[in-house]
């Protein structure tokens, strides 16, 4: 049988880097295909190559047996691939309207008509059973809806391959169910869909077929069926996976002594309702809650980033006064921001550069971090959390997604804070280095540092967190102390009566 | 000689500007370009003084550089019903709609300075000076100075003004006549100090510190200002080893004469309501055809010490 | 675990010879060879120095000499374009600056005191846009739009306030500074020196051009991060301000004049084009002190060798656009891509 889109022999190197090496991938028409593998892997790169938006530098591909040319995003277009990327790319100051026909205007006497033009953004949209207001700007609706209008937009009539590049990253249980169900209705159209994700449970949920990269390197291709999860993981990590979710009651608990840090009614208008939080030295703290309950709020909140209306803090039993990054840094207190891209990494400046920043920030201008200091940390760094970049000079915006969160975090490390606020430590992470972090958190944690998590991954709390504050609707609804923590509590405590 | 003819010419011009005389009280609405640099408020400055003197009621209109407030001034002139107006327009092109609507008025409209394009029959006459004609004075002085017989370097003024043109084109004109004359070196100062040193520092390294040089001719002072120093800094001297012509005669340029660092410089006036107004009453009270371009007359102020 | 697997070594002689062409000075150092070796031709004596008046004399160092002012913005430039700014009012700076010492002269101010005055007029114009910037929160080209198109006005209203209509002054020690030399050196170039080495020891041997390259990189992390950008930013408006203002005294030192309108003028364009013929990116996040000095020696070495050349004026600007134009493409990582993929493709 003729395979919907099949790649042969695809490479593509770049400077210092082999990214890809010869390799072939196939999905059939109405079939959903798992492309799995570590950041780093390629999956990202014959993505991009099939999406014309990367031309490979080897390799043929081939659409319902034709072999094609695909050099440019408009190429791919033409032939009916379409794409959603792991990073909304919408404009967000534009409507919906405008988000969706941005490429393909109808037109009328030559000029844009735009009531065809709405109604056609009605119709993408209905198809995928979403109604909404489409004249507004796509910046004022959730990630979530942004998600499902960046789906809407790559869905032509006449597509043939869609690419979902981890959709799912950034929506809950309910949204997750509604993508699914599209996704089966277009299976069932017959087109071939590649899904790209970092949640394992999803991809035995919806695929059909896995293929996993290691290197650049294909390393499987089966039915999904024939792969169980723990095959599949080790094909990633080309190891076994020691099984770092589940929470052994032998582990000894770090927390000792006072409270290194308490906020007592902290909270702003409109975005947190004031809160109570403490947390003691060698302590996790997991922040617990739904999209948009207020995870990343109480976080910023504790940091400073945003500045609270209310309330009080105390670090080490001195009063904080006005939050702010600045002085949360004196303080000793870091923070890892969710959105790596906006709010954590400075992409043109080196790994080293990256890593050296909060550190360098608390000493002050004038007291430089000697070349000599920097690269010893930067690499120090590199090797603790296994940085995947050739070396420390590399700008940081080249490397992938999860080495920039890790770059993000080696900052944080890097400015010796006693108390470490990580937003999303995990989010768009692999399982290797989801593993990996988390041991990291362990570590951190014995050796004295008091910790909050806010996580979406209600196993990664549980297997991290002494205490797990539950947030619902921007409130604290209640806390979970050690021996009762488990996915159903925190469950059973969101879905309980709130008040 | 054809210079006596072009200096005869100015004075023609100047006899039948001074004709004029101001017997009964009139109202002339007057429409400057604006304020800047030196030569245009010390102009205001002159018809306005110079409208008190001759007993005219003038309606002073500042543009501030913008054409659409030339526009708006000028309507409101012929809205108020002046004996005459006078234009010193900011832009040459656009006028044809407002000069009709004053010709349909019946109020004689006179230019000042620029030039505009199109009907020249809307307008009465134009009351200015000749650029043309100020480089042809350069030229015949620094061909007096020299008995014909100079190699001359070139401070333009900036690229495709008309002033620049036309001085320029004026003093070829002179110089094309004497085979032993010759502009070697010509580049654009931008009319300023700044830019004429740099040219001057530019030449000198250029023609070994002007081996064989005998003339600068810059089409403005300061550009010739700017050039004076750069000449002292690479231990020259100016006035002295090199003809120094130029135009505007500023008053820095009064004190370099005085010293002995220039030549020569063409005065371009600023005190010259006493040639406008005497045309515009004249005409105010006899209607009589005037020419086209009336031509306020230039003066050469040349050093004593000039030419040995 | 480390992920160094696909990291390649490549071959010695080849990844040489890549180093030198994806250097980022190549293609200025070609532009500046070229206009020189045109030179060289269409003047033979270009080269030369000599000793005049008791200080070197010639072509070349006119270049370094004319570049001055144009530097000196420039670097300031570079550190505003390094905060993703942009300081459109570095010529205002010195016609303000030029009026500010001409009026101070005719007051009789001791001179010493004059230049004093004049920098620290100079700080606060740099204040001025860096409040806009950094705490208004005002886009770097519209906040200092504003200083632009008034402060030559400015400079005039400075020059009315003692009747000055052609104002110029004398000031031995004034001029010195710019026209004066040390040795055989011109003293604006000793001067200049020692502006950059102390502008670069600040970007370069504190911490300064990290935290500014934060900022300028990614305004939101580096806030996260806990550095103050509005200090940042200030700094770097303030430094700008600073070296327009010695711009100013030099060139108003120069021509001894006060002449608002046309002191300086466009000197923001040169300097802008400067950095980015030095790989700077407007986009900020980025300082190369060094490089963008090479900018602005490529665009005198132009300037310099179009007067002595004898061309005439009307191609001035023309010669000037096609020359910047070509660098900028050659700066163009995609252009240079695709040159070095017709390159391989050429070879076996």
């Amino acid at each position: 049988m003729t395979a919907r889109i099949e790649m042969t022999g695809v490479s593509k190197a770049f400077p210092g880097v082999r990214a890809l090496d010869g390799v072939d991938f196939r999905v059939e028409a109405g079939e959903v295909h798992a492309l799995m593998g570590e950041n780093g892997a390629g999956k990202s790169t014959l993505i991009k190559i099939m999406t014309g938006a990367l031309r490979g530098d080897g390799g043929e591909i081939r659409l319902d047996g034709r072999p094609v040319q695909i050099g440019g995003p408009g190429d791919a277009q033409a032939l009916g691939i379409g794409a959603v990327y792991q990073e909304v790319n919408l404009i967000p100051t534009m409507s919906v309207t405008k988000n969706l026909t941005l490429l393909r205007q109808p037109r009328r006497f030559g000029l844009i008509d735009w009531r065809a033009a709405r109604e056609r953004a009605r119709e993408r949209l209905r198809r995928l059973d979403v109604d909404i207001d489409v004249e507004r700007p796509l910046g004022s609706y959730s990630v979530a809806v942004q998600q499902l209008v960046a789906i809407a937009r790559a869905l032509e009539d006449d597509t043939r391959v869609l690419v979902l590049d981890e959709p799912t990253a950034s929506l809950d249980a309910n949204e997750t169910a509604l993508l699914f169900k599209i996704v089966r209705d277009l299976k069932a159209r017959g087109l071939a869909i590649v899904f790209i994700t970092h949640f394992i449970d999803q991809v035995y949920a919806i695929a059909d077929r896995i293929s996993v990269l290691r290197n650049g390197r294909l390393v499987g291709c089966a039915p999904t069926a024939e792969l169980p999860p723990p095959q599949m993981i080790a094909l990633m990590l080309g190891r076994e996976l020691e099984r770092a979710e589940e929470r052994t009651a032998q582990t000894p608990s770090a927390v000792r002594g006072e409270p290194i840090l308490v906020a007592e009614g902290v909270g702003r208008r409109r975005l947190m309702q004031p809160f109570d939080l403490s947390l003691r030295a060698g302590e996790v703290v997991g922040l617990a809650g739904l999209l948009g309950s207020g995870r990343t709020e109480v976080a910023k909140l504790i940091f400073g980033a945003i500045k609270s209306d209310s309330g009080a803090m105390t670090v080490a039993g001195a009063p904080v006064g006005a939050a702010s990054p600045g002085r949360s840094l004196h303080l000793g207190i870091a923070f890892c921001p969710e959105d790596r891209k906006a709010e954590g990494i400075v992409a043109e400046l080196s790994v080293r550069e990256n890593i050296v920043l909060a550190l360098q920030t608390k000493r002050g201008v004038f007291r430089r971090l000697s070349h000599s200091e920097q690269q010893a940390l930067a690499d120090n760094m590199i090797e603790a959390l296994a940085i995947a970049t050739p070396d420390a000079e590399k700008p940081v915006g080249q490397l992938s997604g999860g080495n920039q969160q890790k770059v993000v975090l080696a900052r944080a490390l890097a400015s010796e804070p006693r108390i470490l606020i990580l937003d999303e430590p995990t989010r768009g992470i692999d399982v290797g280095a989801h593993a990996e972090i988390v041991a990291l958190i362990r570590r951190l944690c014995a050796d004295g540092l008091g910790l909050v998590v806010a996580s979406s991954e209600l196993d990664e709390l549980v297997a991290v967190s002494d205490r797990i504050a539950v947030l619902k609707d921007r409130r604290k609804i209640g806390e979970i102390e050690e021996r009762a923590i488990n996915r159903q509590t925190i469950i059973d405590t969101i879905a309980g009566p709130s008040s | 000689m054809k210079i006596a003819k072009w200096l005869g010419g100015a004075a023609i011009a100047a006899t039948l500007v001074l004709a004029g005389s101001s017997a009964f009280a009139v109202t002339i609405g007057f429409s400057q370009v604006g304020d800047e640099g030196d030569w245009r408020p010390a102009f205001s400055k002159d018809m306005q003084e110079e409208a008190k003197k001759e007993g005219i009621d003038l309606k002073f209109a500042d543009a501030q550089g913008k054409e659409e407030e030339q526009l708006k001034a000028v309507r409101a002139f012929i809205a108020q019903k002046v004996d005459a107006i006078i234009i010193a327009p900011v832009v040459t092109t656009g006028w044809g709609q407002v000069l009709a609507e004053a010709k349909k008025a019946n109020i004689p409209v006179f230019l000042a300075d620029r030039d505009v394009e199109g009907d020249k029959s809307l307008f009465v006459a134009r009351i200015s000076a000749d650029f043309n004609l100020e480089g042809k004075l350069a030229g015949a002085w620094l061909a007096q100075a020299s008995k014909g017989n100079c190699k001359i370097v070139e401070l333009q003024g900036t690229v495709g003004s008309a002033p620049a043109i036309e001085r320029k084109k004026g003093f070829e004109a002179v110089t094309s006549l004497f085979p032993d004359m010759k502009i070697v070196k010509s580049q654009s100062g931008d009319f300023t100090t700044e830019g004429g040193k740099k040219v001057m520092e530019a030449f000198i390294k250029a023609t070994d510190n002007l081996k064989g040089i005998c003339g600068v001719f810059a089409h403005n002072d300061n550009m010739q200002l700017g050039a004076i120093q750069a000449m002292k800094e690479a231990g020259l001297k100016p006035g002295k080893d090199v003809l120094m012509v130029s135009v505007d005669y500023v008053p820095a340029m009064k004190e370099a004469l005085a010293a002995g660092d220039a030549n020569a410089s063409v005065e371009l006036r600023s005190a010259i309501g006493k040639y406008i107004y005497p045309v515009v009453t004249q005409y105010l009270q006899d209607h009589k055809e005037l020419p086209k371009w009336i031509v306020i007359p230039s003066d050469l102020h040349a050093a004593k010490t000039a030419g040995n | 675990m480390k992920h160094a697997g696909n990291v390649e070594a490549e071959t010695q002689p080849a990844s040489r010879l890549r180093a030198i062409f994806t250097h980022r000075a190549i293609w200025p150092v070609i532009a500046l060879a070229l206009i020189f070796l045109v030179d060289g031709i269409i003047s033979p004596g270009f080269f030369q120095i000599r000793v005049v008046e008791g200080r070197l004399f010639g072509n070349l160092i006119d270049i370094l000499y004319r570049a001055t002012p144009t530097a000196l913005v420039a670097i300031g430039m570079a550190v505003v374009i390094g905060t993703k700014g942009i300081d459109l009012s570095v010529g205002a700076i010195i016609a303000i600056v030029g009026a500010v010492i001409t009026w101070r002269i005719h007051a009789g101010d001791p001179h010493g005191l004059v230049l004093l005055i004049a920098l620290a007029v100079a700080l606060v114009c740099g204040l001025w846009n860096g409040f806009l910037v950094a705490v208004l929160d005002i886009q770097p080209i519209i906040a200092t739009l504003i200083l632009m198109t008034s402060g030559r006005g400015i400079g005039l209203m400075i020059n009315l306030l003692y009747g000055g209509t052609n104002p110029s002054f004398t000031s031995p020690f004034l001029q010195g500074l710019s026209v004066g030399h040390i040795g055989l050196i011109p003293t604006r170039l000793v001067l200049f020196g020692a502006i950059f080495l102390a502008l670069w020891l600040l970007v370069r041997r504190t911490a300064f051009g990290l935290l500014l390259e934060a900022v300028g990189g990614n305004p939101a992390a580096a806030r996260i991060v806990g550095i103050n950008a509005r200090l940042v930013i200030y700094s770097a408006y303030l430094i700008s301000g600073f070296c327009a203002g010695w711009a100013g005294v030099v060139l108003a030192a120069d021509t001894h004049t006060s002449d608002p309108v046309s002191i300086g003028l466009y000197v923001e364009l040169d300097a802008i084009l400067a950095v980015v013929i030095g790989g700077g990116s407007l986009a900020g996040g980025r300082i190369y002190l060094g490089m963008t000095l090479l900018g602005v020696l490529v665009i005198q070495a132009l300037t310099t060798s179009i007067l002595t050349s004898g061309l005439p004026p009307e191609y001035n600007l023309v010669v000037k656009a096609v020359v910047v134009l070509v660098v900028l493409l050659l700066q163009s990582a995609n252009l240079r891509a695709a040159l070095y993929r017709m390159f391989a493709r050429a070879k076996p």
